[in-house]
């Protein structure tokens, strides 16, 4: 049976990827990631994990091994952060348009300069357009769950790509929290073995990552882009599975009080739970607020979020990263072009904060959605405001 | 080529696991190369390619040249994508996931996928362990984007980005040595090959990809394209180069060097760089001051050979 | 050409050596010919042609050239030792 233990995230994490049965990971050690995958090679010292747990000498050999790994059949993992997801950029997009499937811890972390460990959304942004799944955990329980449907995710041959179980660094992966450790019996049952049509076989050969010059390259994109958005009906469903056998239900747009709401507030990952409490004071106080919490990044939920959005007339939107000399917060921005061609569309007004790990209070929040209404009423010069940096 | 004995080529596997229909220059001796690397390995192999000429001409989708499972990711990380694929054999064979046959792992990439941009990667496949074969196939420039230089080509060459000049003799630097950068990884099998004798080069592969753990052979690939040479002369000048010690081809098993093939007497380097392009612009004394140097390093490698 | 529906996931090629249906014979401008009198049936045009466009008869053992994918490099002709082999100018 699962089992209720108090554990620090990041573990909670590793014990994840060793119910999934991972066969290969690759990973180079970064703070914050680096309690998830010393975990992982205990489990398979100890051998605890059936697995071979390559020590790469960077973020890029890492998904690079991660590549080869999914090509040649086994389940993979991977984690890193920050700078370390940044040194994998240019092979993220490798998985994406190969199909190769494989689940990425990214345990958020802000970019240099000036070098920071701390926590923010920098490093996940810089990542959006590489043509993975990305997912948004808000808490240890979330971590757990979402990194085990994550391989189903991923594997599911209505799916075939990278996931990424995205995780804010510290504010998440460094808390110790009440988190049900499935069992491995239950994994079993909901996660199907990997089973790889293509897989890199002399008895069947394929040619992998060929060469795609203009007169074929577009109608590439095309197919890979279409997989992707028609691969939320499959991550649905497989949340719905999920649901069903275990209770914990996951959404790619997740509402807290925000049926009736005039004014939402949007935000993303850890923070959401402090935003919750704003809401409830605000309640309390008689306001129409309410609180979207998105899980899904990409393929970004268009649907979802207008239909739960319906009765706002303003959206206040929390972004922990700058698009620097741009419109507004990358989640903004696309919250923004989501209602645009509504006929009944909301004021969207953009607050970016929590940078570099600096911490929001429910004040703050408060503060956010009472300012976010007033902007939204009479505009502001600014095209985003920085949430409490001192002048 | 006595050495080999003449009729020795039919005895070669026949099957071509890089097939006609490649879109190479004409005259290729890079692909000459892969052809034979791919004849010795047979059917058991997966190919990791790094981006570059052999991967740029042999992989226009929807058509494949490959005969055997080929993969293609980036430029310079051949050598961690391998590494990728070795790892997941070796544990889906343990659990029973994968067929239980030796698989022979090929790794590849030109001089500038190897000698530069992917370095890293190389040398932590190296360090780690893993058991594959990597072959840089070594052209001396980065041919693919335009024959720019590499720090493999050798010094007085032109390439794009070392032309001639009042203040440029053309390539100035030397040719990083790559097989000794292996050595020094300590791992088992280290060897330099030529197409131009195709029975040491399939000999060599075969000890590669049989050695426990990494293994790594050069493989000299002429360039008609990129030296400016006739495409006839590829065979020719890949025997030429290895005459006038200009690239001896050596073993190094378990770190003892070992000379693959002696002459009495070194030909000229003249007799090598005269029909080629990219050097025709040295002067009698810059040739002079190249043949001075490549006996040094000539003799220097046989002292590994014989002075222990 | 074919639509995007058409692309196999990933854009994976499930047709090994499927390049051989290129007509590289098309790019030559110069092919090898044979005097077969003098060939000695050595196989060394064989295993030096870029291309693989030389294999050997099965009942003779001579060569047989493949005009389909042949560029006429002039490799083969440059390689033979006894001279069985010399380039001609193609006419079309
Ligand atoms: C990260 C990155 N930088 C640069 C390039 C451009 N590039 C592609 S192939 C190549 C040169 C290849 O040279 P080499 O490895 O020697 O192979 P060759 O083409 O000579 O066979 C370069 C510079 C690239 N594809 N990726
Ligand atoms: S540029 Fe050189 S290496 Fe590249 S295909 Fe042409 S001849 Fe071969
Ligand atoms: S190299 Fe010359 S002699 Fe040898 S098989 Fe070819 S044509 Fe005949
Ligand atoms: S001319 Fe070149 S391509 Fe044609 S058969 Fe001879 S070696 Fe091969
Ligand atoms: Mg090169």
């Amino acid at each position: 049976m699962a089992k209720k233990v108090g554990t620090e995230v990041s573990f909670a994490a590793a014990e994840a990827i060793k119910l999934a049965n991972a066969d290969v990971i690759a990973a180079y050690p970064i703070t914050p990631q680096t309690h998830i995958v010393e975990k992982l090679s205990e489990y398979v010292a100890d051998g605890d994990l059936d697995a071979e747990y390559i020590c790469v000498e960077s973020e890029h050999s890492a998904m690079s091994a991660c590549c080869g790994s999914s090509a040649t059949g086994a389940r993979t993992f991977t984690a890193t952060a920050g700078q370390g997801l940044e040194l994998m950029h240019e092979v993220l997009t490798i998985p994406a348009s190969s199909r190769l499937p494989m689940v990425a811890a990214i345990c958020n972390r802000a970019l240099s300069g000036p070098l920071s460990v701390w926590g923010d959304h920098s490093d996940m942004m810089g990542v959006r357009d590489t043509g993975w799944v990305q997912i948004v955990a808000e808490n240890g329980q979330e971590v757990h769950d979402l990194l085990i449907s994550a391989f189903k995710i991923a594997e599911h041959k209505d799916v075939m790509f990278p996931v990424m179980v995205h995780m804010d660094g510290f504010h998440l992966t460094h808390v110790i929290e009440s988190i049900i450790i499935m069992d491995q019996e239950e994994v079993d049952k909901f996660l199907p073995p990997f089973n790889y049509d293509h897989k890199l076989d002399p008895d069947s050969p394929v040619s992998v990552g060929t060469y795609g010059p203009p007169h074929i390259y577009p109608e590439i994109k095309k197919a890979q882009e279409v997989a992707l958005t028609n691969s939320k009906e499959t991550i649905k469903k497989i949340w719905k599975e999920w649901g069903d056998m275990f209770g914990r239900h996951y959404n790619p747009v997740e509402t807290y009080k925000s049926d009736d709401a005039e004014t939402i507030l949007v935000t993303m990952g850890s923070f959401s739970e402090t935003a919750t409490l704003a809401i409830d004071k605000m309640r309390a106080e008689g306001k129409k607020v309410g609180l979207i919490r998105l899980r899904l990044w990409r393929p970004f939920p268009f649907a979802e979020l207008r239909d739960a959005a319906k009765s706002a007339d303003n959206m206040v939107v929390l972004d922990r990263a700058i698009s620097y000399g741009g419109p507004a917060g990358p989640l903004c921005s696309e919250i923004r072009s989501a209602f645009y061609q509504m006929k009944k569309r909301p004021q969207v007004v953009s607050f970016i904060g929590g940078l570099g790990g600096r911490d929001i209070a429910p004040e703050e929040f408060e503060e956010m959605i009472t300012k976010g209404v007033e902007i939204a009423k009479n505009g502001s010069e600014n095209e985003y405001e920085m949430l409490g940096v001192r002048e | 080529m006595d050495k080999y004995g003449l009729y020795v080529p039919k005895l070669a596997p026949r099957k071509e696991y890089f097939a006609p229909g490649h879109r190479a220059c004409v005259g290729c001796g890079e692909m000459l190369a892969v052809r034979q690397v791919c004849k010795a390995l047979g059917r058991e192999t997966i190919v990791i390619n790094s981006t570059g000429c052999i991967e740029i001409v042999s992989s226009l989708f929807p058509q494949t040249t490959w005969e055997v499972p080929w993969m293609h990711t980036l430029f310079e990380n051949a050598a961690a994508v391998a590494s990728g694929v070795e790892s997941a054999i070796k544990v889906m064979q343990r659990k029973g996931k994968y067929r239980d046959k030796k698989v022979n792992i090929l790794a590849m990439g030109g001089d500038g996928a190897t000698a530069d941009i992917g370095l890293q990667a190389l040398s932590g496949a190296f360090e780690r362990g893993h058991d594959l074969l990597y072959v840089c196939f070594d052209n001396e420039a980065y041919m693919n984007t335009g024959i720019q230089r590499s720090s493999s080509t050798p010094y007085g060459a032109v390439t794009t980005t070392s032309p001639t000049g009042k203040k440029s003799i053309g390539q100035q630097t030397q040719k990083k040595n790559l097989p000794a950068i292996a050595v020094a990884h300590n791992i088992d099998y280290v060897a330099t090959a030529s197409p131009a004798y195709p029975f040491d080069l399939m000999d060599k592969v075969k000890k590669g990809v049989n050695t426990k753990g990494p293994a790594y052979i050069q493989v000299f690939s002429p360039c008609p394209t990129g030296w400016r040479s006739p495409g006839e002369l590829s065979v020719a000048l890949a025997r030429l180069v290895v005459e006038t010690g200009v690239f001896p081809l050596f073993e190094v098993v378990k770190g003892k060097y070992k000379m693959s093939m002696e002459f009495e007497k070194l030909r000229s380097i003249k007799d090598y760089m005269k029909p080629q392009g990219r050097f025709r612009h040295l002067t009698e004394d810059d040739i002079d001051t190249i043949q001075a140097r490549v006996i040094e390093e000539y003799n220097k490698l046989k002292e590994k050979a014989y002075g222990q | 050409m074919f639509s995007w529906k058409e692309i196999p996931i990933g854009a994976i090629v499930t047709a090994p050596g499927s390049a051989k249906e290129y007509r590289t014979g098309d790019w030559r401008s110069q092919r090898p010919e044979w005097d077969l009198a003098k060939c000695i049936k050595c196989g060394l045009c064989y295993i030096y042609c870029p291309d693989a466009s030389i294999g050997w008869k099965q009942d003779d053992g001579y060569p047989w050239w493949d005009e389909y994918h042949c560029k006429g490099c002039g490799i083969c002709a440059n390689e033979c030792w006894t001279k069985a082999i010399h380039m001609v100018e193609e006419t079309e």
